[in-house]
């Protein structure tokens, strides 16, 4: 190697950083520009129906008390979930504890996905009638007692654009949800509690026929309930229509 | 200045190029093992479903009828001992998960994916360098033969020439027709695959599952299955005697309708099943039992939790 062109990995190093930087500088201004709906790499909005083939005993019935099987739960969620009585539940006017996030997408549910603004992903279901609210930009969580279905902050997860170009057209949600109220894991009292995070990343899949997914890879952390993070995944299948769309109140106990 | 850079050499522009690429790949690594929490399908993948326990599977009136037919002791012969399930048992299994990639030498492409095996399933490989998969006449092995290519950051995957398996461990059949799409996503330290099992023997919809894995590095997971050899574990198969249930024999048949109430209907699985619209079916129909008294809990990773775990129906 000569001299002169040992100096070419170092000019080659600087261009390649330069556009590298320059390269993650656009899709930083990118962002801060267009709008949540406006830089959706997927569109998740529509009708979806959950298909639930596994762990069906838990999620499409009412499970016996004291059923805790494939959640880490630890000793204090036991005494809880051991306590379970959902007449009380019903009684106390609290019947949609089993409705917060963590439990809710679990359900035998459809959803409807819609932007109510630029910045807002609304996820309706009609089990239990709830709405979760994905939240891009700079929105800040609220102040006060948490909430059922608590704050989640969205951001579209792409690949790096490069300067002057769309970004790629896949990409994935990430939604990240706290501030609960506390609530249950599952229908039969198995409990979360207000310092749980939920975060979840929804991917959408295009069959060769035409039939569209959604699968959301779950993360549940509770340091009160749960002994090591729940993990699990879901999917949803689209509807052409909200023909089936059922709207049902939140029950304790079915 | 200009002058000064000539000539301009071409491992200088590779350098460029491969930096600029990094950012813009849509390709992921997969590679690494990734630990099965046990999360989902808890009872499923661990000590196996209940006997007759179909529900939320589109079988057909063929595949519950075969499904009926089995008993677990048709394990035990023989030539069945070391068998594997097909390629599906990616989404049934409970295994942690061993990912390594194959590259061509001169290239440096990736030409495949390996998907290593666990006790009861072949190395996958996944075929990323375009062949075509083999005739529908060809042999069908363990494995199946799978190609892959990348959409967008997902690796989406097709399996064909798969050898009849099951698609729940309780004897519920999948044919040698059974094709598998599989969506590879990784997040990060979470890695999920959902998988679209077509059968047109003994499925009427598609069985969709899915089964998520959190990266590991400690996770002991072994790329190779061990070597199997088959004894005579039952003399009573000696005499070349299959195990198995006539039609409306199974005596496990109404087990689940007792232990846990769930209406029959339900239990004996379908399509509809797998909807929640088949709630209001059996809404009247359902008691919720009083108390778990089985298999409630686990896994169990707090050691103050004392829990019914197993069958014996005592806290431990």
């Amino acid at each position: 190697m000569t001299g002169k062109s040992c100096l070419w990995p170092v000019v080659a190093m600087a261009v390649s950083l330069f556009f590298a930087g320059h390269l993650q500088a656009q899709q930083a201004g990118g962002q801060q520009a267009r709008s949540g709906k406006a830089s959706a790499p997927i569109d998740l909005t529509g009708y979806w129906v959950a298909v639930i083939i596994q762990d069906w005993r838990w999620r499409m019935v009412t499970p016996a008390k004291g059923d805790y099987a494939g959640v880490p739960i630890n000793a204090e969620a036991k005494k809880v979930a051991d306590t379970w009585d959902p007449a009380k539940d019903e009684a106390a006017g609290a019947p949609c504890k089993s409705y917060g996030a963590p439990g809710l997408m679990r359900g035998p549910t459809r959803l409807h996905i819609t932007w109510q603004d630029e910045n807002t992903l609304k996820v309706e279901t009609d089990y239990g009638t709830q709405t979760r609210l994905f939240h891009f930009g700079n929105w800040k969580g609220s102040a006060g007692p948490g909430t059922l279905q608590g704050d989640s902050i969205a951001e579209w997860e792409t690949p790096r654009a490069g300067r002057g170009e769309v970004p790629p057209p896949f990409g994935d949600l990430k939604a990240v949800t706290n501030h609960f109220s506390g609530g249950y894991l599952r229908k039969n009292g198995v409990p979360y509690g207000t310092n749980a995070v939920l975060t979840e990343y929804w991917d959408v899949f295009k069959e060769p026929n035409g039939d569209q997914r959604i699968m959301i890879s779950t993360r549940v952390a509770d340091p009160q309930y749960l002994s090591t993070p729940w993990l699990t995944v879901l999917h949803f299948k689209k509807e052409a229509s909200g023909a089936k769309w059922d709207p049902t109140p939140c029950s304790a106990s079915w | 200045m200009i002058k000064f850079l000539k000539p301009v050499p071409r491992w200088g522009l590779v350098i460029v190029i491969a930096f600029i690429g990094v950012s813009l790949s849509a390709e992921v690594d997969l590679s690494g093992t990734w630990a099965n929490r046990g999360h989902q399908d808890w009872l499923d993948r661990g000590r196996g479903p209940d006997v007759v326990d179909y529900l939320g599977l589109p079988i057909s009136e063929a595949g519950r009828e075969k499904a009926l037919a089995y008993t677990s002791a048709l394990q035990s012969e023989p030539e069945r001992q070391c068998e594997y399930y097909a390629p599906t048992y990616m989404v049934l299994g409970p295994f942690g998960l061993n990912i390594w990639n194959e590259t061509d030498p001169v290239t440096s492409k990736i030409i495949a994916w390996r998907m290593g095996a666990w006790i009861d399933k072949d190395i996958d490989t996944v075929w990323m360098d375009g062949r075509a998969h083999p005739s529908k006449n060809a042999f069908h092995p363990y494995s199946g033969f799978t190609t892959g290519v990348w959409e967008g950051d997902t690796l989406t995957t097709r399996s064909t020439h798969m050898k009849v398996a099951y698609i729940r461990r309780n004897g519920t059949p999948t044919s040698d027709q059974t094709t598998l799409t599989e969506h590879i996503v990784r997040h990060g330290d979470i890695l999920a695959i959902m998988g679209i099992i077509e059968d047109p023997v003994y499925l009427t919809e598609p069985a969709v599952m899915a089964s998520i894995w959190e990266q590991d590095p400690h996770a002991n997971v072994p790329r190779m299955s061990q070597a199997c050899e088959p004894i005579a574990e039952d003399p009573r198969l000696e005499d070349g005697t299959v195990p198995h249930y006539l039609p409306g024999k199974n005596p496990f048949v109404n087990e689940v309708t007792q232990i846990y109430h769930i209406p029959q209907e339900a239990v004996m699985g379908g399509a509809e099943t797998m909807y929640p619209e088949f709630r209001k079916k059996i809404k009247d129909k359902y008691i919720r039992p009083e108390k778990c008294d089985r298999y409630c809990c686990g896994p169990v990773t707090d050691p103050a939790l004392k829990c019914i775990r197993d069958g014996s129906g005592k806290e431990r």
